[in-house]
């Protein structure tokens, strides 16, 4: 086929209706084109998008049978093995849409691996955001919705976990209430007015029905768009390249280019989430029959991302405080308030405040657009691996049963290495992960100053044998020379030994220590190597054959 | 290149210079023949070789058709497999998963092979801009807002100020006012944890007699006699309540029959009949119930948490995170030898809160044993 010289009247037409009526054409004009950079780790984002997406598609289909109701009705559909069986009504229906519904249990198990890989795409993403320093000026406020929309998103899969009202969801909701019931002061009205009186009374489905297919899939698309547009206003970050720097953005443009592979890409994590659903069973609710309060299935686990909540509850010492004695007030269950509260709390908040904290440390009032290597802000990504750390520790000690059963270890001391290894991992974690970075940073000083390896051996005239290098090619050097200093706030007494402004006083002093051993150049990209002998390459001769020293 | 300061000398002879292991200058990845300069007609756009792309649009088509093929297949499988039992619904789902999995594979492979190999290769370079607006226009902002409020009056006219807030004040607590109902059983909220101190073991039957302990699922009661041997566990719910949710969430029990000299001084032996223990199975971390047993050990133990209670020993905490013992109900049996209720805990059974107080410690000034 020829290719085209106007636009075709299908689309001209309805273009120019539109126009006429909203003046799109400016802004087509401006955005048509709009560049869009490439590199792996900005994909992970567009999982959680997409995924966001499956979730609303397969959720609308759901609701059209599921009963958000615990009236107690004896079951009487496909399922042979419970029928006549009481249960509520949620359940009955939930055995419905998976046994009498064609596709049904197609989207359920879809609905579910969506969730858990909706929860994944966002938590990959905030750390690729972090590491990089993507959070940084202009960023923050967009960083700041984003971890609103972790946390929402949290709040959706303990909503949606407790629908389908079996015995292993019942689990998950009796340890919510006594989660709930302990807090100090408002548990007990807290639980009333969620259960609608005392646990688990008839209204809690229904209730967390509407928060889940309502109140709160609203906030989190209104913020995904809030996100999205702050992300085409701002453009999008880049990593540091050849011809990249922070006042220009390169890369595909969005029409024809970007649009087709996001697309593409949308397509390739529906197929995923429905081979996962075809082929990798997801919460067989059949085989755990219906909730009542009085029994438990060993081996229950939450969704991935409640993990952390349940290791961090497994670990904790038994304690628990009456602060006035036997007095009817006071009881502080310091066993569940303190797991339930402070690793989320550490979490979201940290998250939430680091682009500010660091500021405050580093005095870094710029904008930022050329991403950070993550090795070129030593402390920034050391303090971010310890937090994964204790995250992942805690998530594991959230199956320490089954790490007890499959490695034959005792139960007990799953525990007590946990309660250990909580406070050393991440600790251990900062300082290796600090050297790590360090040595990273030296290994790009040797490539910038020495050249990588050409796999050339030449022998010397004195009969040594050297490995000849060669200098790095444009592209990877200019990649290593987008290292910028991390920014120090001045710290330093002037001549009569006064500290400036800001760093006087404890806090200021606490600042000015922080600031001198966040920011500043550890390792400075061209004296790494202190040899002074230039470039070795081919034919030079250079008798150096470290990179890293 | 970028704008940075570290600019250094580059030797003329370095270009060409291979490094093992990564292609030779001139090849792409793919391992064809880079398009030759003059190919590229705006710069940052790299048209494709025609041939290339000529190839790579048969495999486009072959994709775009599979997913044809798959989603025809989708709809036959819809009408031909049949659900109702796990097997038919497990070939049914295999069918209509497996269908709409390559349907979407193959629609995603093409296009992923349209963008890599048919449209050209982009480095297109745009500005950025400081996001700060202009000064001119945030001075213009300033005078405009400062100008609209004093237009309004809001700012000379304290009482309109004032009352405005006054009047935000009530109405903003509106919505919040209206959850009170929230709790459907219209108590005060003070006697929330009241109710909380109370289980259904507490309460009578119809003719006045103490409930019967019953087994749960089948609502058998318990003649004392016929639970006879040691090591032996039942779950046990209150007789008339085996299908009250709100009833079982504070009531069920775990009971244990053990040999007279096994028991330790933790159990109430006035609230036992012949050996016969009965507990609380709410676990008093959060709430699981506590239902594993350990015959040997005689370790009551929470699935959910790994709470640990020794049920010798009144079910003491001997591990994790529950900070209190499981509490005891006293049991009796009645006349013709069924196992029933001497009446209500003595301590509230499940989770803390709270107004919960050192509810042992209460029980015990009051004299027994908690």
């Amino acid at each position: 086929m020829s290719e085209l010289t106007t636009v075709p009247k299908a689309i001209g037409g309805p273009s120019n209706y539109l126009d006429e009526r909203l003046g799109a054409g400016n802004f087509l004009k401006r955005n048509l084109r709009k560049v869009f950079p490439d590199h792996w780790s900005f994909l992970l984002g567009e999982i959680a998008l997409y995924s966001f997406v499956i979730l609303l598609l397969t959720g609308t289909f759901l609701t059209l049978w599921f009963k958000p109701s615990m009236m107690e009705i004896e079951y009487a559909g496909s399922y042979a093995p419970l029928r006549g069986v009481m249960m509520s009504e949620a359940y009955a229906s939930s055995l419905e849409i998976s046994f009498d519904v064609r596709g049904g249990l197609l989207m359920r198990q879809m609905h579910h691996w969506a969730a858990l890989l909706f929860v994944a795409g966002m938590t990959v993403h905030a750390l690729r955001v972090f590491f990089t320093g993507a959070y940084r000026k202009p960023r923050e406020l967009n960083w700041i919705i984003g971890v609103l929309l972790l946390t929402l998103a949290l709040a959706e899969g303990l909503t949606g976990y407790s629908l389908p009202d079996d015995l292993l969801s019942g689990a998950g909701l009796r340890i919510t209430e006594g989660v709930a019931i302990s807090l100090p002061l408002v548990g007990t009205y807290i639980t009333f007015f969620l259960f609608g009186g005392e646990y688990p009374g008839e209204d809690v489905i229904a209730r967390f029905y509407s928060l889940h297919i309502l109140l709160i899939p609203g906030i989190i698309l209104a913020l995904v768009s809030a996100h999205m547009v702050l992300m085409w206003m701002q453009k999008h970050t880049q990593m540091p390249g050849k011809g990249r720097n922070n006042h220009n953005v390169v890369g595909a443009p969005f029409y024809p280019a970007f649009m087709a592979k996001a697309g593409a890409y949308f397509l390739f994590t529906f197929a995923v989430i429905a081979g996962l659903a075809t082929f990798a069973q997801i919460n067989p609710i059949w085989l755990f029959g219906p909730y009542t309060p009085a029994d438990i299935s060993a081996g229950s686990q939450p969704d991935w991302y409640m993990g952390f909540l349940e290791g961090a509850l497994r670990i904790m010492p038994s304690w628990e405080i009456n602060m006035f004695g036997t007095a009817n007030a006071g009881t502080l269950p310091l066993s569940v308030i303190i797991p339930a509260l402070v690793p989320m709390g550490i979490i979201m908040t940290g998250l939430a405040l680091y682009p500010f904290l660091e500021q405050w440390v580093t005095g870094d009032k710029r904008e930022h657009h050329v991403a950070d290597r993550p090795r070129n802000n030593p402390h920034r990504t050391s303090i971010g691996i310890s937090a994964i750390t204790f995250y992942g520790l805690l998530w594991l000690l959230g199956a320490n049963d089954e790490i007890a059963a499959n490695f034959h270890v005792s139960l007990n001391w799953t525990t007590y290495v946990g309660r250990v290894l909580i406070f050393v991992g991440p600790a251990l974690a900062y300082l290796i992960t600090y050297r790590m970075c360090l040595g990273l940073q030296r290994y790009d000083a040797g490539v910038i100053s020495h050249g990588v390896e050409s796999g050339v051996i030449k022998r010397l005239p004195h009969g040594e044998f050297i490995e000849v290098h060669t200098p790095p090619a444009d592209d990877i050097e200019a990649h290593v020379r987008g290292k910028r200093p991390v920014l120090m706030l001045p710290v330093d007494d002037d001549s009569s030994g006064i500290p400036p402004k800001g760093m006087r006083g404890p806090l200021g002093k606490l600042r000015g220590l922080m600031s001198k051993a966040y920011g500043g150049e550890k390792i400075p990209l061209d004296d790494g190597h202190g040899d002074g002998d230039g470039h070795a390459a081919i034919g030079e001769g250079s008798d150096d054959h470290t990179l890293t020293r | 290149m970028t704008d940075n300061e570290h600019e250094i000398e580059q030797p003329d002879e370095r270009v060409p210079k291979r490094v093992i292991g990564t292609p030779a200058p001139g090849t792409s990845l793919l391992g064809e023949a880079e398009p030759a300069d003059e190919d590229v007609e705006v710069p940052g756009v790299t048209l494709q070789d025609e041939q290339k792309a000529r190839k790579a649009e048969r495999i486009v088509a072959l994709c775009f058709f599979v997913t044809f093929l798959a989603a025809v297949a989708f709809i036959i499988s819809y009408v031909f497999f049949q659900v109702g039992s796990p097997e038919s619904t497990g070939v049914s789902n295999l069918a209509l998963g497996g269908t709409l999995t390559l349907a979407l594979l193959g629609l995603a492979v093409g296009i992923v092979v349209w963008v890599r190999q048919i449209m050209p290769k982009y480095s297109l370079v745009q500005e950025r801009h400081p996001m700060v607006s202009p000064a001119d226009d945030r001075e213009y902002v300033a005078d405009t807002f400062v100008r609209g409020a004093n237009e309004s009056g809001f700012v000379k006219r304290k009482l309109l100020r004032r009352t405005l807030l006054l009047a935000a004040a009530p109405l903003g607590l509106v919505p919040l006012v209206l959850l009170r109902d929230l709790d459907n059983s219209k108590m005060p909220g003070a006697r929330f944890n009241k109710t909380l101190r109370h289980t259904v073991w507490g309460e009578k039957t119809k003719d006045g007699k103490p409930l019967k302990l019953v087994v749960e699922g089948t609502g058998q009661p318990i003649r004392a006699a016929d639970f006879n041997s040691p090591g032996g566990i039942l779950s046990v719910v209150p007789e008339g309540y085996e299908h009250d949710l709100n009833a079982l969430a504070k009531a069920t029990l775990i009971l244990i029959k053990f040999r007279p000299e096994e028991i330790k001084s933790g159990v109430n032996q006035n609230w036992t009949h012949d050996g016969i223990v009965a507990y609380s199975k709410i676990c008093t971390h959060v709430g699981c119930p506590a239902a594993l047993y350990e015959q040997t050990t005689h370790h009551i133990l929470c699935p959910c948490h790994q709470s640990t209670f020794d049920a010798a020993d009144g079910a003491k905490v001997i591990f994790g995170p529950a900070a209190r013992p499981l509490p005891q109900l006293p049991i009796a049996v009645d006349s013709e030898g069924y196992l029933v209720a001497q009446g209500d805990f003595k301590v509230p059974p499940g989770p803390s809160y709270w107004e919960r107080g050192d509810a042992e410690a209460e029980a015990r000034a009051k004299g027994g044993q908690a």
